[in-house]
């Protein structure tokens, strides 16, 4: 399962979004990560999202595998594309 | 005579006892090989356990005692705690390489610290700091023991460290700890905020104080000056234990009229408020009982920082003073950037006369995009408590009518979203220009509220550069130069039935307090500190005597008359 979404909110994957990106993350099950400028981190590695300073306007692409795959991916894609409530 | 140590005044008073060294951060880590994997696993995920039991516990604290905002940092640090970037790469050198969990970590530790060291945005450095600090709660944690001694501080201490983390700070016993000095930091580092809200006076950025003092040496510690003395003589001991108990005294005192009202012995009642920089400096201000903040440097949001902060980030930060005041008016400056404040990311031009150019105002009725981000940060925040919109350095009724047009342009995009906002805040001007000030009557048609900035208005009153010292003697804030325009301006405001408040240092100045009452000042704006020893002399005050002096004064040569003048009247 993968999807892309570009990232809408001012403040892109920095801070309180990318906190708030890992919680969501960390309650499936599946093995999940994140693409982005030609590098892929650990979706439930708040350090490893944060390294990949992604910013407004850049797209990703959100990658699992396993049981909840699925629900996991949809979750994230519907967080993203809210902007984080930014 | 004790050694003399200079550093940066970072918290106001005066303090003397022996110090307490906070033991340098660096623990050697012994590097053991071919150790047994599952027990050093095991020793990880205790250590981890506890180390995140402790951070639930600080959190807690930072919670009950400073805030959301404040507790906020050790939410982040159990998500690093836990991260499989860290937690996770620990397990992984264990296994890989057979070693024992403390020299994983530390290998971990040091990668991750110096790629994010190496990132080119103060935030992302910011959590270098972070991992940092977690890494060595975790690494106290497998050798045993909790990471800090602070715990065991018994009696009257002097606390001496090269800095202070966030985690530290929250567990200092404000009762013992009697000041403390650092070997790094500036006045807005996180040390230096967190003692002026606790109220315990400090001094940082002091080089190799750590280096030069012994635990239990005695120390002598004048944060208002910025000045340390190890080892100071007997002398120097009774000097400051006769400051300290003084300030003790006084502030016992004062603090008995935090919920006295700012009222002459005849009636007259004023409005004290306190000026800050962030939203933790909101905390001071209410501890002095001050009744509302008279200026709101916003600057701080746009400083030190690669890119201009985000409506959203703004807005989340003049909310949470607005709502931090429970309803008190909060006076929400707009951007002063220019003269001796500079924001390299404006690109704004090198000038031969600063203080005359492209500044403040100036800059955001240029620049519209930056202005109105700003002022629909503050329109939203506004439905969240009693804000009120202050422009910096308005020389002309046509300035302030234009920002008034980007406000209304603001309002109507909001009101057209639906987006909540105060219909009726109040909108204001620095008065800090003498254009401005002589034509008060006429620009008070166009506001609610007027501010005296005196720091600025004495200098181009004088036409003297402060900083400048073969004629910093010119500047004068009592000169009855300065004291007939702030009377033109109050007198102006008055006659259209508006307020006028002051913000700079003058309203915090004991000798002018009466002056300034006597003219009419409706609000004094100081920094918290002075807030409750300005009640105090007003409240011994009568208005019609200070009404007489206030004429009187404004007729005499000098500055040094007008002192003269006042300390023999009270």
């Amino acid at each position: 399962m993968e999807r892309q979404v570009e990232l809408k909110n001012p403040s892109g994957l920095h801070a309180r979004p990318a906190s708030l990106f890992v919680a969501e993350a960390n309650k499936f099950a599946a093995e999940i990560f994140v693409e982005a400028k030609g590098k892929r981190v650990n979706a439930k590695s708040i350090l490893g999202l944060l390294t990949l300073a992604i910013s407004q306007g850049t797209t990703i692409n959100i990658i699992a595998e396993g049981s909840d795959a699925e629900q996991a991916v949809e979750a994230l894609y519907n967080l993203v594309a809210s902007g984080f409530g930014e | 005579m004790g050694t003399r140590l200079i550093g940066i005044a970072a918290s106001d008073g005066v303090a003397i006892a022996p110090a307490f060294v906070l033991s340098a951060s660096v623990k050697v880590v012994e590097e053991r090989r071919g150790v047994e994997i599952a027990s050093e696993i095991e020793r990880l995920e205790v250590a981890i356990g506890a180390a995140k039991a402790d951070l639930e516990s600080l959190r807690e604290t930072a919670d009950a005692k400073l805030g959301a905002e404040h507790a906020q940092i050790f939410t982040a640090h159990i998500q690093i705690l836990e991260d499989p970037e860290f937690a996770g790469a620990i397990r992984g050198v264990i296994e890989g390489e057979q070693v024992n969990a403390e020299f994983a970590l530390d290998q971990v530790a040091k990668q991750l610290i110096a790629l994010f060291e190496q990132m080119d945005n103060e935030y992302m450095r910011q959590r270098a700091a972070d991992i940092k600090d977690v890494s060595q709660r975790l690494l106290a944690r497998l050798q045993g023991g909790s990471q800090s001694s602070l715990a065991d501080i018994r009696e009257p201490v002097v606390l001496v460290a090269n800095d202070l983390a966030p985690s530290d700070t929250i567990q200092l016993d404000a009762s013992l700890v009697r000041a403390f000095v650092t070997d790094i930091g500036g006045r807005t580092s996180h040390s230096a905020i967190m003692a002026r809200s606790l109220g315990i006076p400090a001094v940082v950025g002091l080089g190799e104080i750590t280096a030069n003092v012994q635990a239990g040496q005695m120390i002598a510690v004048d944060g208002t000056a910025g000045v340390v003395v190890v080892n100071p003589d007997s002398e120097e001991q009774a000097s400051f234990s006769n400051r300290a108990a003084g300030e003790a005294e006084a502030k016992a005192r004062l603090l008995t009229l935090k919920d006295e009202p700012s009222q002459t012995l005849d009636g007259r009642r004023v409005e004290l408020a306190g000026n800050i920089g962030t939203p933790a400096d909101v905390d001071a201000v209410l501890a002095n009982g001050g009744e509302g903040v008279g200026l709101f440097r916003s600057e701080f949001l746009y400083m030190n920082r690669p890119d201009a902060p985000s409506e959203q980030e703004q807005f989340a930060a003049y909310r949470e003073v607005a709502e931090r005041m429970g309803g008190k008016p909060v006076i929400v400056r707009t951007l002063d950037v220019g003269g001796d404040k500079e924001i390299p990311y404006l690109d704004l031009p090198k000038e031969a006369n600063p203080f005359l150019g492209y500044r403040a105002i100036r800059v955001c009725l240029d620049r519209t995009e930056l202005f109105d981000t700003q002022l629909r940060a503050i329109l939203r925040a506004s439905h969240y408590g009693k804000l009120r919109i202050m422009f910096p350095m308005i020389s002309t009724i046509s300035e302030i009518r234009q920002a008034k047009a980007r406000v209304e342009a603001v309002k109507a995009e909001l009101r057209a979203a639906g987006t909540p906002f105060d219909e009726n805040i109040e909108i204001g001007i620095m008065i800090e220009i003498p254009a401005a000030a002589v034509a008060a009557d006429l620009l008070a048609k166009e506001v609610d509220f007027f501010s005296i900035g005196t720091n600025d208005l004495v200098q181009y009153t004088m036409a003297c550069d402060r900083m400048n010292e073969r004629i910093s003697h010119l500047y004068q804030p009592l000169h009855p130069s300065v004291l007939r325009l702030v009377k033109i301006v109050i007198d102006g405001a008055h006659r259209h039935g508006k307020w006028v408040g002051m913000c700079g240092e003058l309203a915090g100045e004991l000798n002018a307090v009466p002056v300034l009452l006597g003219l009419g000042l409706d609000e004094f704006s100081m920094s918290a500190g002075s807030i409750l020893k300005v009640r105090e002399r007003i409240r011994s005050l009568r208005m019609d005597e200070a009404q007489v002096l206030a004429t009187e004064v404004l007729e005499l040569d000098s500055q040094e008359d007008v002192l003269r003048k006042v300390q023999t009247w009270a």
